[in-house]
């Protein structure tokens, strides 16, 4: 029955059992059913993952995770442990923080509140979402080409750069992209009539921006830039590039200024050794540390969001 | 009346503070019946790209006067009242031609600042647009940027009891502005823009997301303050455009056969009076009459 159709049965009769009568809507069921298993094979497939790892480095875990986390790499899995990993971790995400996080944000509110909306800037727009894409393994030799090679001397003339300052910037290089893309959008969402508001009663650029539009745009930022962060503590590529240790490692000068010049390894690198290694035990260790990084991961996420839940507050 | 004697006046604010250049020593001879003009606007076109908005405008705007702009959408009236106070400086895109003469000087000469402009000439928009803060710091963001020295919580009763907001809040200064209903917001905005103390105050549909209550409470207080300010105000609301403003300005989009967009043209400018009892333009006559075609 087409729509001209229906329009003329009028009479009450026809319309109030047309109202009453409820139909199945078949099309409408199934999309939703569609989406509904979208959503759970989606879920299912990283609650399988998550109870694959914990349960694989559940021996690990429940038995040693002290020694686990303090230890150092060994050639018996039995007594390794990850601390020079979490340490090189710990350093990259320094790094992204201090250099990836002012440069990103800074330039995404160049572009966004100050740049005029050119050809040339749309141009720049389009090259940095292109950046974004650029396969982690490029941004490596990048990595090795610019801050082992060139910038040794820099870097750490000990260990030929191979150090956790060239895998550091490196990273920090990596997500830049990211975290412009992110926060141009956190400021994309400010509305005009807040600017509007803020130059009508005679603010300058400046005013405007830091009174109004950063806050206002602030959690979106922190979210996105917590997000890259997550995504620059979990690369293993660049880092094999850039010449991370797989295997032994010195004593180190630990958490001093000095061992950023030193040899050094993170947590995805032990990871992707260990899953390597034939040994016993080794299957173990690998489960152990993933649960380890993914808790490290997992940690700054949830401080973006007490933070972001605590910014919006104020708005 | 001299104008000297409404400065006194005011509710306690000294002279000295009120940004305002008009005030010369010769101003006051003047009497109400030769209104001090504040703009002049001359052969004014305002481009967006290659696209004409608004072409070869002219028309005074007096001192405390209301001088409303009315006229059917996308006639300009917005996009010039956003000349007034530079505020199409902030489309990338925009351009203007012609000059705005604010007491004499050209708001678009090179060397004119417009920070220092939009604080004498305020803005009300048409959505409320409070900014996501208490109402206390609503009030006080523009005169601290201002520079302006003196009692912030003096400067906020006083700006919130020029727009009649007062009673309302003064138990919830430090509330969020966004909790307060539409009205309120509005009249919010209008604190917002008198706590700097402006010379001129632009509103744009100022109304148009308002219940008929809050619109009269607009209206109530736009006649309160024009005593001290000179107000331009668009507006769809014929009716208010006859309730509040001394002068009218109809304005009327003509169609481009080549490029199919349209121009604003000023038709026609005069007593608000005249424009709805007498109108010299069939145009005006057609529009106020409701017979626009």
């Amino acid at each position: 029955m087409n729509a001209a159709s229906r329009t003329l049965t009028s009479s009450p009769e026809i319309v109030r059992a047309r109202l009453q009568g409820r139909r199945f809507d078949a099309a409408g069921f199934f999309f939703r059913l569609l989406l509904l298993a979208a959503m759970f094979v989606t879920l299912g497939l990283l609650a399988l993952l998550l109870f694959d790892v914990v349960s694989g480095g559940w021996g690990v875990i429940s038995t040693r995770l002290g020694d686990f986390l303090t230890g150092k790499l060994g050639i018996t899995a039995a007594r390794a442990g990850i601390s020079q990993g979490l340490r090189g971790t710990f350093f990259i995400g320094v790094f992204v923080v201090a250099i990836a996080f002012p440069l990103g944000v800074g330039a995404a509110i160049y572009l966004e509140e100050y740049a005029p909306h050119s050809r040339l800037t749309r141009f720049i727009d389009v090259n940095i979402r292109n950046l974004a894409g650029v396969p982690s393994v490029v941004y490596g030799l990048l990595g090795f080409a610019i801050f082992v090679k060139a910038l040794r001397f820099v870097t750490g003339p000990e260990s030929n750069g191979a150090t956790v300052i060239s895998a550091g910037l490196t990273l920090a290089v990596l997500v830049l992209p990211i975290v412009i893309i992110t926060s141009a959008e956190a400021l994309r969402a400010v509305p005009d009539s807040l600017r509007e508001a803020g130059f009508g009663v005679g603010a300058t650029r400046w005013e405007v921006v830091r009174s109004h539009v950063l806050p206002y745009a602030g959690p979106g930022i922190l979210t996105g830039t917590v997000l890259s962060l997550a995504r620059a503590l979990g690369e293993a590529a660049p880092l094999i590039l850039v010449g991370a240790t797989t295997g032994y490692l010195s004593e180190g000068a630990g958490y001093s200024l000095a061992s950023l010049q030193e040899r050094f390894t993170a947590m995805p690198i032990i990871i992707y050794t260990w899953a390597g290694r034939p040994q016993p035990g080794f299957q173990e260790a690998t489960a152990a540390a993933i649960v380890v990084l993914l808790v490290v991961v997992l940690l700054a996420n949830t401080v973006a969001i007490l933070l972001r839940n605590r910014y919006e507050k104020r708005r | 009346m001299p104008p000297d004697s409404k400065l006194k006046a005011k509710k306690g604010i000294p002279t000295a503070q009120r940004l305002d250049i008009s005030r010369s020593p010769s101003d006051v001879s003047l009497t109400e019946q030769e209104p001090v003009p504040v703009f002049e606007v001359d052969d004014l076109s305002v481009y967006y790209g290659a696209f004409r908005a608004i072409r070869n405008v002219g028309m005074t705007v007096c001192e405390r006067q209301i001088t409303s702009f009315i006229g059917p959408s996308g006639c300009g009236k917005t996009t010039l009242l956003r000349c007034f106070n530079r505020m199409n400086d902030l489309v990338d895109i925009a351009r203007v031609e012609g000059s705005i003469l604010y007491h004499g000087i050209n708001l678009y000469h090179p060397e004119v600042n417009a920070v220092e402009v939009r604080r004498r000439v305020g803005m009300v928009f048409q959505k409320p647009n409070p900014f996501p803060k208490s109402i206390y710091d609503n009030i006080t963001f523009g005169p601290k940027i201002a520079g302006l020295k003196g009692d912030m919580d003096e400067i906020v009763e006083r700006s919130l009891r020029r727009a009649a907001l007062w009673d309302e809040v003064k138990d919830r200064l430090k509330d969020s502005a966004m909790g307060l209903s539409g009205g309120q917001q509005q009249r919010l905005c209008i604190a917002r823009a008198l706590a700097v103390n402006p010379e001129v105050i632009l509103m744009d549909e100022p109304c148009s997301a308002l219940d008929p209550i809050a619109t009269g409470r607009i209206e109530d207080l736009m006649e309160e303050i024009k005593s001290e300010y000179t107000i331009i105000i668009v507006t769809h609301n014929m009716q208010q455009a006859a309730r509040v403003s001394d002068m009218c300005a109809f304005f009327t989009a003509e169609v481009n056969e080549t490029s199919d967009t349209r121009t604003g043209i000023l038709v026609e400018f005069d007593k608000t009076e005249k424009m709805f009892s007498n109108p010299a333009d069939e145009r005006t006559e057609n529009y106020v009459t409701g017979r626009f075609g």
